[in-house]
């Protein structure tokens, strides 16, 4: 029997953004040609997405990679003896070698981009199903023990401590109770759900199916933004097969206690990422965001005790299950505890997934990790924690990465999105995006944000024209504090965070004088 | 480039009894719709209504609230472009600039020929690789107009 050489071709959405289907149909091609006995698992990607694609290939020295891979390299590569690791212009040597990579410390991503993300075997022996098994060991307060030991907090954004919410609803009494993950990840610069659904959809699986045993939760419900149809595919394959090994269904892995998932999808609103609209969405209405209390954990979905939590902080549990809350709370900083996936983007060098401790400074992943711009020109500004997340200067760059340092800088960490721009951004522009998208996004039910948005655009276009600059800059203040104070949400009530932090980092972008010819009283 | 079936009462009452019995089954419904004939005509809005035994002011509502959902036919190939910061930090509002200039369209228009629909989409999770869109549904990273022709298969 000849010897089946495994190729890895990631599917990431990212990698088949820059061609990564080309590249394996076009590997399949030559290998038939030249009588090269293959097998091309298509698995996720690793995170270094300026690599994308990335090829790895098992030699007997382990696995060697190669890239960024376009189709018409993959000529050269075969020429190259690549499939026996040859030297070749993209050979990147071992991944896990790769500086950028081996410098993190992988917990809830230990097994995206090696395994194939469908097969549950692959899973277990990479550490897989060892924080169900561990959890069926445990009576639900038993969970949620380790859950408070770990010090999780919520990755959605929030940092709300994740046990306090696993707890209320285990005690809640109800006929019926629900698990909902919030997978709609809408914040730019943030891809980090993504990646783990398309790469390793078990870890979810399996995050939610131990919140469902720690809770008594019978069904769980994954809310997917349609903006990810990869995504969809990937967890709808992936549930297939754990309903059919006994994972999910009327007696999870035989322990007479049912639980199962289901996946739905968005429509393409920002504001449904928001737990009560997403509630609001998942019920089937328009996704307007409901009052608090009563908080989901005692009436959430359908009126019923509701668990819900983000992608991140459901594939965090296994790992915490397995090693132990404590093992995780070793890692981090103050009151955060454990990793932050870390997502670099915009304009930088090598970006993508950075997971890590929390503590390491903005600085060191700009520079160190993102190796400064894409355009090589000096880096200006990076937004920190999405759209409703604050522009941050060079002076700032120091602050770590840690929920209450950045709150300190009037920053907050949001879903671990970094986006950097360089010397060519016009923050009072980037100002006026802010309350675009808010009126853009805003469900309208509270008026400070639905009403504030729209006069904010209009406010800030003045100030950019030059009329009155001074005291239209003024109101865009009173606006923001308005907002700030008078919403309902989070939407309208960070929006001001990028405005602000705009307005008081950069404010040379803020044309403070006045075109005598345009003027026209301040409104 | 996709092909939708022609509105047709009796495929949508077959949709709708398909995921009429799931929890909050709105939106699958609408999704299934939209994958069969291209967007939810207002005809579609009653018989929704009538299944789950809501208004057809709640149904209206959530087709109307939701970007995704479309009352109207797209053109043959529909074209989302992230307009978001990440892509903003890489020159994606220019970019849009001379692809709606080129196509002669604004947000949510089609082409005069019925050809293409631009939407507007915040974020595709692409953050490392912008300019990004989908293409007819499919991911394409570093965006440029000669990128966008090739996708489209036109030659201006």
């Amino acid at each position: 029997m000849a010897d089946v050489t495994k190729i890895y071709v990631p599917r990431d959405m990212a990698a088949l953004a820059m061609g990564a289907d080309d590249v394996a149909a076009k590997i399949e091609t030559v290998a038939e040609k030249s009588g090269a006995a293959i097998e091309i698992v298509r698995n996720g990607s690793r995170g270094l997405l300026w690599l994308e694609p990335m090829v790895e290939v098992e030699t007997g020295e382990g696995r060697i990679a190669y890239g960024p891979v376009a189709a018409s390299d993959v000529e050269s590569l075969f020429a190259s003896d690549f499939l026996k690791g040859g030297a070749h212009k993209l050979r990147l040597g071992k991944p896990e070698e790769i500086p950028w990579l081996a410098k993190q410390q992988r917990l809830t991503f230990a097994r995206c981009g090696i395994i194939d993300p469908f097969s549950l075997d692959d899973y277990r022996a990479y550490g897989g199903m060892a924080g169900l098994d561990k959890a069926l060991t445990l009576d639900a307060p038993g969970i949620v023990d380790e859950v408070k030991a770990s010090g999780l907090r919520g990755r959605g954004g929030a940092g709300f401590p994740a046990w306090i919410k696993w707890d209320t609803v285990r005690k809640a009494e109800a006929d019926r109770k629900y698990v909902v993950c919030n997978a709609d990840e809408g914040d730019s610069g943030t891809f980090a759900d993504r990646m783990l659904m398309e790469g390793d959809p078990f870890t979810l699986i399996e995050g939610m199916t131990i919140a469902g045993l720690a809770t008594g939760a019978t069904k769980g419900y994954i809310y997917l933004r349609s903006e990810y149809p990869q995504a969809f595919e990937a967890l709808n394959r992936a549930l297939v097969v754990a309903r059919r090994r006994g994972v999910l269904g009327a007696s999870v892995m035989n322990s007479g206690k049912p639980f199962d998932i289901e996946v739905r999808l968005g429509a393409g609103a920002y504001i449904c990422g928001e737990e009560t609209s997403l509630l609001e969405s998942l019920e089937g209405k328009r996704g307007v965001v409901r009052a608090k209390p009563p908080i989901p954990a005692l009436k959430g979905l359908f009126g019923k005790p509701t668990l819900v939590n983000n992608v991140m902080s459901f594939a965090a549990i296994p790992w915490i299950l397995s090693h132990g809350g404590k093992a995780y709370a070793d890692y981090g900083m103050g009151r955060s505890l454990g990793t932050l996936p870390i997502q670099l983007a915009g304009n930088v060098k090598r970006g993508g997934l950075i997971e890590l401790a929390f503590g390491i400074s903005l600085r060191e992943v700009i520079e160190e990790f993102g190796g400064g711009t894409w355009s090589g020109r000096p880096v200006r500004a990076a937004q920190v924690g999405g759209p409703l997340g604050a522009y941050f200067p060079d002076k700032l760059f120091d602050t770590p990465l840690d929920y209450e340092a950045f709150a300190a800088k009037k920053g907050l960490l949001g879903h671990g999105g970094i986006v950097v721009f360089d010397d060519t951004v016009d923050l009072a522009k980037q100002a006026r995006f802010a309350f675009e998208f808010c009126a853009a996004e805003s469900c309208g039910k509270c008026t400070p944000c639905r009403i504030g948005a729209t006069r904010g655009v209009e406010t800030m276009d003045r100030v950019i024209s030059g009329v009155q600059p001074e005291k239209n800059l003024g109101l865009v203040r009173d606006l923001c504090e308005i907002m700030t104070d008078g919403s309902l949400c989070a939407m309208g009530g960070l929006t001001p965070v990028p405005v602000m932090s705009a307005i008081d980092n950069f404010p040379e972008d803020f044309n403070t004088r006045a075109r005598p010819s345009v003027a026209i009283a301040a409104e | 480039m996709t092909a939708y079936e022609p509105w047709n009462a009796e495929r949508a009452s077959q949709i709708i009894a398909e995921h009429a019995a799931l929890e909050g089954a709105t939106l699958p419904i609408m999704h299934a719709m939209q994958e069969a004939f291209g967007h939810v005509p207002d005809a579609a809005v009653p018989m929704i209504a009538d299944a789950l035994n809501l208004s057809r002011a709640e149904i209206h509502g959530c087709l109307t609230f939701y970007h995704d959902f479309r009352r109207q036919p797209a053109g043959r190939h529909v074209v989302k472009l992230c307009r978001a910061e990440a892509c903003q930090s890489v020159g994606a509002d220019a970019l849009h600039a001379d692809i709606k200039r080129e196509l002669n369209v604004d947000w949510h228009e089609t082409t005069a020929d019925g050809e293409v629909t631009i939407e507007p989409v915040f974020c595709l999770g692409l953050c490392t690789c912008g300019p990004a869109a989908l293409i007819d549904g499919k991911p394409v990273g570093a965006l440029d107009v000669g990128k966008l022709r090739a996708a489209l298969g036109r030659s201006h």
